[in-house]
């Protein structure tokens, strides 16, 4: 789950990390405000999931509070990557001598939390890193021990020369990791992290990433969830426990299982067809979820044939055919559905599709190649 | 023989009241797998369907029945400390199914394990079977598999099980089919199976179904090309995804890749391994490894 970048300052905050005064408006007159305590120039920053908000318009100079109040109201409701700005974060336009960047995740490779420091921060990290990987510093931390201020200190050594800097960075190399721990994060990134002409450091934009998992047991971070920071399908499918990530195709997709998912959605690309979405029901199947995930499929005007591919282990195919009469007896489905299923209790969910003159294939490669067919005809 | 598991299982079971435990359970007993323990803090000196003795501890089950293998179908907040209570008590193998355990627990787990010598399988993953001994670990329906020469290495749970069905159907058998899982953490690698199988007097030849993200796959390429001289037949799910769903700059940073299906798909290429384009053509490009002069 990823945060915006108000609430990782939040927080980061919490931790003790300093940061440039600040706060988030959801109107003008807010924003205005906002400025108007801070004095001076700001900054207005859209919160969005998304990168490159400054190349898309979304992060703009004002010189007074009522500049603040004309920039946000240009960004208040501008789309970003297809996603609607709600709020904005105003912060002061502090001067600033350094630019560095300060990343910590769990890396399935050493599968330890790692720090990853650069004096090279900035929007251009990723050039940094892939030019010149010297620049970056990298330290596994075990996680059972956590980690050392020795090793804190030696991260902040490859940031900084003055040693009041390497102190006060060592210190917030330690709230992060504090942070991450305490949050459950699979990621938390300080970039960049400043210092201003007086000698302060400071942390100027953060990021947080939520490992989903945590969730469960961390209500609490939960409420964090901007559901009007995600595409609406998506939303609702997630609250029905479905994963789902909209796509442009014209071909809906039901699938049990990630990696099914993902070879249907490449084999109706692979007989000419495209994937109007990626849709995993998961292994216990309720015909609740099917009736769920039919809803937010057909939702989508370009979808023009539906295609179900369940391959029953957990997943009962039964579940999964009751779902299907369950749901087109609660709404009218106005376009065709294809439907393979196989495995577990598959004769069963025959005869229930075949009682309400509904047909099943065995195969995925003949259930493909009829819908593609059927969403060109529909088209 | 097979790799990991065989005639010579012993198998406890984590979580065998449970309700995904008792369930699979019963499936593993009727496929003829040898489930020796079951283990639910509380339920000591029950039986489970009058057959199979529950204990309190692992350490329990291992002392009164010699268990060597472990099975883990405990809540995802508990499941971690399940795998260190398997390893602990010096089981050698332990499979855990449990999907959604954050990825916090697995990084603190793994140290442990390794401690231990044991090797983990999972999480979140099907498990294991081996068709020639009847011997199941996990949930892989039984009855899509056969005993033969193929093994079959995936990350995928479902995407397995179409793989294994087409091969059944073909008259292709398995000698060991195993779901490593799609987790960020998880205990057993592509390579750890490659190897495994490398080393399999009656595997014959590999098939090696992989997804977009991370660098496993690639690892493994490079692994094949050095090492391993069986034919690889191999997937990659998720050509169509969607790109720039990421994680800030530091996972671009950390792996120096994106995890694409074009950059996993041209390491495959590049170690010879054969390419499925679609999961049915696993049929075809083994039959030709076969005429090459492997048997199958």
């Amino acid at each position: 789950m990823n945060l915006h970048e108000y609430q990782a300052r939040t927080l980061l905050k919490a931790v003790g990390i300093p940061m440039f005064d600040g706060d988030v408006a959801s109107t003008p007159t807010e924003a205005e405000a906002i400025a108007r305590r801070i004095g001076g120039s700001v900054v207005i920053k859209a919160q969005v999931h998304s990168g490159g908000r400054g190349k898309a318009g979304g992060v703009k100079l004002a010189r007074n509070p009522g500049e603040a109040a004309d920039e946000a109201a240009q960004i208040l409701g501008m789309t970003i990557k297809g996603l609607t700005v709600h709020k904005v974060l105003v912060v002061p336009a502090a001067e600033i001598a350094t630019e560095s960047y300060v990343g910590l995740i769990m890396d399935r490779e050493t599968q330890r939390p790692v720090f990853m420091v650069s004096s090279a921060g900035g929007v251009d990290i990723e050039e940094v890193a892939a030019k010149t990987p010297e620049k970056i510093v990298r330290l596994p931390v075990d996680p059972t021990y956590g980690l050392y201020p020795h090793q804190a200190l030696s991260l902040a050594f490859a940031l900084y020369r003055d040693f009041a800097q390497v102190k006060a960075a060592a210190k917030m190399i330690e709230q992060l990791y504090r942070a991450f721990i305490d949050n459950g994060a699979a990621l938390a990134e300080i970039n960049p992290l400043v210092t201003t002409p007086d000698g302060r450091v400071l942390a100027l934009d953060a990021k947080i990433v939520i490992d989903d998992n945590e969730l469960f047991w961390r209500p609490d971070l939960g409420l964090l969830r901007d559901d009007s920071a995600e595409e609406p399908s998506e939303a609702a499918a997630r609250r029905a426990n479905l994963s789902f990530i909209k796509l442009d195709g014209n071909v809906g997709c039901v699938v049990n299982g990630a990696g099914l998912a993902m070879a249907t959605m490449d084999l109706v690309k692979y007989y000419g067809g495209e994937p109007a979405n990626f849709l995993d029901i998961g292994g216990s199947s309720s015909p609740e979820k099917v009736i769920n995930a039919l809803k937010i499929i057909t939702a989508d005007p370009h979808v023009k044939a539906i295609l179900f591919n369940i391959f029953g282990g957990i997943t009962r195919t039964d579940d999964v055919a009751n779902g299907i009469v369950a749901a087109t007896r609660q709404f009218k489905v106005k376009v065709p559905i294809v439907i393979r299923l196989t495995g577990t209790n598959e004769a069963e969910a025959i005869r229930i599709l075949n009682e309400v003159g509904m047909t099943a294939l065995s195969d995925m490669d003949e259930a493909v190649q009829r819908a593609v067919q059927l969403a060109r005809e529909g088209a | 023989m097979s790799i990991f598991a065989d005639a010579a299982t012993r198998l406890v079971i984590q979580g065998i009241t449970g309700r995904e435990g008792s369930f699979h359970a019963r499936q593993m007993i009727e496929y003829g797998t040898n489930v020796v323990a079951g283990v639910t803090p509380g339920k000591g000196g029950q039986t489970f369907e009058g057959k199979v003795p529950v204990f309190n501890t692992v350490a329990d089950a291992v002392r009164a029945t010699a268990a060597n293998t472990a099975v883990i179908y405990v809540p995802p907040m508990g499941a971690a400390a399940a795998v260190i209570e398997s390893a602990d008590a010096g089981i050698p193998l332990v499979v855990c199914i449990t999907e959604g355990i954050p990825v916090m627990h697995m990084s603190r787990a793994m140290p442990f394990v390794r401690s231990r010598g044991a090797r983990l399988i999972g999480p979140n993953c099907p498990g294991l079977i081996t068709p020639g001994s009847r011997t199941k670990i996990g949930i892989i329906p039984g009855n899509i598999c056969s005993a033969g020469r193929v093994g079959l290495v995936s990350r995928s749970g479902t995407l397995t099980y179409e793989v294994v069905n087409h091969l059944t159907r073909n008259g292709i058998g398995q000698s060991t089919c195993v779901g490593i899982g799609g987790d960020p953490i998880i205990g057993t690698n592509f390579i750890d199976c490659l190897a495994a199988f490398e080393a399999d007097p009656e595997t014959d030849a590999i098939v090696m179904i992989g997804e977009i993200g991370g660098t496993d796959e690639q690892n493994a390429a490079a692994f094949v090309r050095e090492k391993v001289t069986k034919p690889v037949v191999g997937f990659i799910a998720g050509q169509t995804a969607p790109k720039g769903r990421r994680m800030g700059h530091a996972g671009a940073i950390i792996s120096g890749s994106s995890g694409t299906a074009e950059e996993k798909l041209a390491a495959f290429e590049a170690a010879g391994i054969e390419i499925m384009r679609r999961p049915v053509d696993v049929v075809t490009l083994l039959e030709k490894a076969r005429q090459n002069g492997v048997k199958t």
